[in-house]
């Protein structure tokens, strides 16, 4: 039998960077605090490490696996108000509602999540501009600290806590059990309408007269001239028309290796997105579609993150304010398009003006933008660095949970409560995020 | 197919809070079961009862005990016979891996793991296989171990309590012939559960979600041993006719 060192490392989904930490399984909510006493100082709650940089690492220290807390502890098919333990995944909790006739309030674009994590990292999804980002759809959640003190948080009890644990990063205590509402469905079925769109301007266009409850485009970053920013601007509704409820079946695809660095170059990435451009043949295509290729087009194939090779990838994420947005993205899709770095999956939408209840979310009005780089060390960090200093001059944010290279200053800048927020730090936990943009950890290169 | 029948509806769990009961629990719940849980952990037990309740269950009874105390058993079986108005599948889930190095060490600890695994099942299955005979029919299943093939050095106070549970269980079977009993004894391989946490986990460690839709797919079909995942049959096969001087060489 293979020894203790030969165990496969906790990675993020960006798989960089890179960092050795102990990870201990935790299987009752009643777990943690630990009983026995690991080699490590600090400690950082994980879930299914989708999360794509640094905020789910913690190196030298121990990582809390909260996957094996994933029971569902009630459920009020009145009121669509559903209990778990925050180590049960959307996907288990799609498997549970669905049937039943319920649907997640928010949804990111993979359901490979923990309630934990979505609640950490307040997660957004297609239909921020009506519904806000995850936390709102929180009731309470149990809060445990590594003194062992455990208590709810709603916005009526312990409310500074509720507010610093969504968006929190893990970095509050680990969170127990939580209530979220589910939204009823009648069909798993969404109606949808897929519209091609050339330039920027017509993306601003499709975004302002939409109406759909789920809106998202994707857009090309790797084509010049005629097609610089064209894409395809996608919305949905769930179904009135009552129709399948059965449960997904499972993924059968997984990618089997990672690829070589040279596979993924300028041009096999501008053959992809010419494909997918024309892939939809007419300007419009409107049909129902099942939810899974509409919100979860990239689980079907487990493991897709091998694609970018050993080195891994990065991903970036901002939104712009509305009143230098356009300014801004234009500058930034620039950037993009002549470093040649741009992979496939680009997306790019409008956040609404419903307030996130955590303290350090994410999503604000304005216009988010999110793409992956292959990792070619110099290039694509300078790439990055670059989009983070735009991100700085138009008065925008990046998002916590897709960021491996943010400085202090600039986190500093995009979330200047960082310092209130410190104060709900519980003192045993830390993430090498949190060291990074705290000046306590150096950037590579 | 045509052998596969309905799943059992009233369900005994022993050990329910045991990672691979809980994941084979799940999957009754689902179609309505209803369950007389026993556990050591109040705390633990309730939330097994809640996901259940949660996912289906028609009810959910638990009983707090430690199953080494074997004086307590058969009033516990009939209070699970009158909870749940007779019993149609008992599983039992509960053990211990133990230490071996220790079990070598310190009797005491060689016999926590006997006592545990294989006496306490003994009694158990004596007032188990006594309410099936009278009943006629039924499911007995029974969470063994692959330990128990062959004795080993890295685990053979373990594998014994395995094995020893595993010719009580042929006897049983040997004894309901002829009635509607099933008598299916589970040997799981790795599993990543608690009780293998600290071991490292290597490419052979399966999800309890797989070996709970083996023992599901088992019971349905009537078997009688189910090695989980069924991978093992063969590499069970392999350990239990290896000749001596060539696996007395092998570290397993």
């Amino acid at each position: 039998m293979s020894k203790a060192k030969d165990r496969p490392r906790f990675e993020s989904w960006g798989r960089y960077p890179v960092l050795q930490a102990e990870v201990v399984p935790l299987h009752w909510t009643t777990d943690f605090p630990l009983k026995r006493p690991t080699n490590t100082t600090r400690q950082l709650p994980i879930g299914l490490g989708r999360s794509y940089g640094d905020v789910c690492l913690l190196e030298h220290g121990t990582l809390l696996d909260t996957t094996g807390m994933d029971r569902l502890l009630s459920f009020d098919a009145a009121t669509g108000v559903l209990r778990c333990e925050a180590g049960a995944s959307l996907q288990q909790i799609l498997d549970f509602a669905v049937p039943r006739g319920f649907f997640l309030p928010v949804t990111p674009g993979t359901k490979y999540v923990t309630i934990g994590g979505a609640i950490a990292n307040d997660i957004h999804g297609k239909n921020h501009h009506v519904a806000g980002s995850f936390g709102r759809h929180v009731l309470r959640f149990e809060l445990v600290r590594s003194d062992g003190a455990r208590f709810v948080c709603s916005p009526i009890e312990n409310p500074d806590w509720f507010a610093a644990t969504i968006g929190g990063m893990g970095l509050t205590g680990l969170i127990a059990w939580a209530e979220i509402r589910l939204r009823p469905i009648v069909s798993r079925k969404i109606d949808y309408r897929g519209d091609k769109f050339h330039g920027i301007d017509e993306f601003f266009t499709l975004s302002q007269e939409a109406h759909s409850e789920y809106t998202v485009a994707w857009i090309d970053c790797i084509s010049t001239g005629r097609n610089f920013a064209r894409g395809i601007f996608m919305r949905g509704d769930h179904s009135h028309a009552p129709g399948p409820l059965h449960r997904s079946k499972e993924p059968k695809l997984a990618f089997p290796f990672e690829l070589p660095q040279f596979a993924l170059n300028r041009l096999s990435m501008a053959a992809f997105n010419t494909l997918y451009f024309h892939k939809q043949l007419g300007n419009s295509k409107v049909g129902p579609v099942d939810y899974e290729p509409f919100f979860y087009p990239l689980d079907s194939v487990l493991h897709w993150n091998r694609m970018y090779g050993r080195q891994g990838l990065l991903q970036f994420q901002n939104v712009l304010p509305h009143a230098t947005g356009r300014e801004g993205m234009l500058q930034i899709l620039k950037e993009i398009t002549k470093s040649g770095l741009a992979s496939f999956l680009a997306v790019i939408k409008f956040f609404g003006d419903v307030p996130s209840v955590g303290m350090m979310s994410f999503p604000v009005p304005g216009v988010m933008l999110a793409l992956d780089f292959p990792i070619r060390n110099h290039v694509s960090f300078d790439l990055v660095d670059r989009l983070a200093r735009i991100t700085v001059e138009h008065g925008g944010r990046m998002y916590s949970a897709k960021d491996a290279r943010m400085t202090p200053e600039q986190y500093q800048a995009f979330y200047p409560q960082w310092r209130e927020f410190s104060r709900y730090v519980d003192p045993g936990f830390d993430s090498a995020f949190w060291q990074r943009v705290t000046g306590r950890r150096a950037i590579d290169g | 197919m045509a052998k596969e029948r309905p799943l059992p509806s009233r369900v005994l769990a022993l050990g329910a809070t045991s990672a691979i009961a809980e994941a084979t629990l799940r999957l009754f719940s689902e179609r309505g079961a209803s369950f007389f849980l026993v556990g050591r952990n109040a705390a633990k037990l309730s939330a097994v009862r809640d996901d259940l309740v949660t996912r289906g269950a028609q009810g959910a009874a638990t009983c707090v005990m430690d199953l080494d105390n074997t004086d307590a058993h058969p009033a516990m079986v009939q209070q699970a016979i009158a909870t749940l108005g007779g019993i149609d599948l008992a599983l039992l889930a509960h053990g211990v891996l133990g230490d071996q190095a220790e079990a070598q060490r310190d009797f005491r600890a060689a016999h926590h793991i006997l006592h545990t695994n294989f006496i306490s099942a003994v009694s158990l299955l004596n007032a188990l296989a006594n309410y099936f005979e009278g009943e006629r029919k039924g499911v007995l299943a029974v969470i063994s171990s692959v330990a128990g093939d062959r004795g080993r050095k890295s685990n053979y106070i373990y594998g014994a309590s395995k094995g020893g549970l595993d010719i009580v269980l042929q006897g049983i079977r040997h004894r309901l012939h002829g009635t509607n009993v099933q008598v299916l004894t589970i040997k799981p391989g790795f599993v990543a559960t608690p009780m293998t946490a600290h071991l490292p986990r290597g490419p052979l460690f399966a999800q309890p979600a797989k070996v709970a839709r083996d023992i599901v797919t088992a019971i349905q079909r009537r078997k009688s041993v189910l090695y989980t995942p069924r991978f093992w049959g063969l590499i069970m096969f392999a350990v239990r006719n290896a000749p001596a001087r060539l696996f007395h060489k092998t570290n397993l």
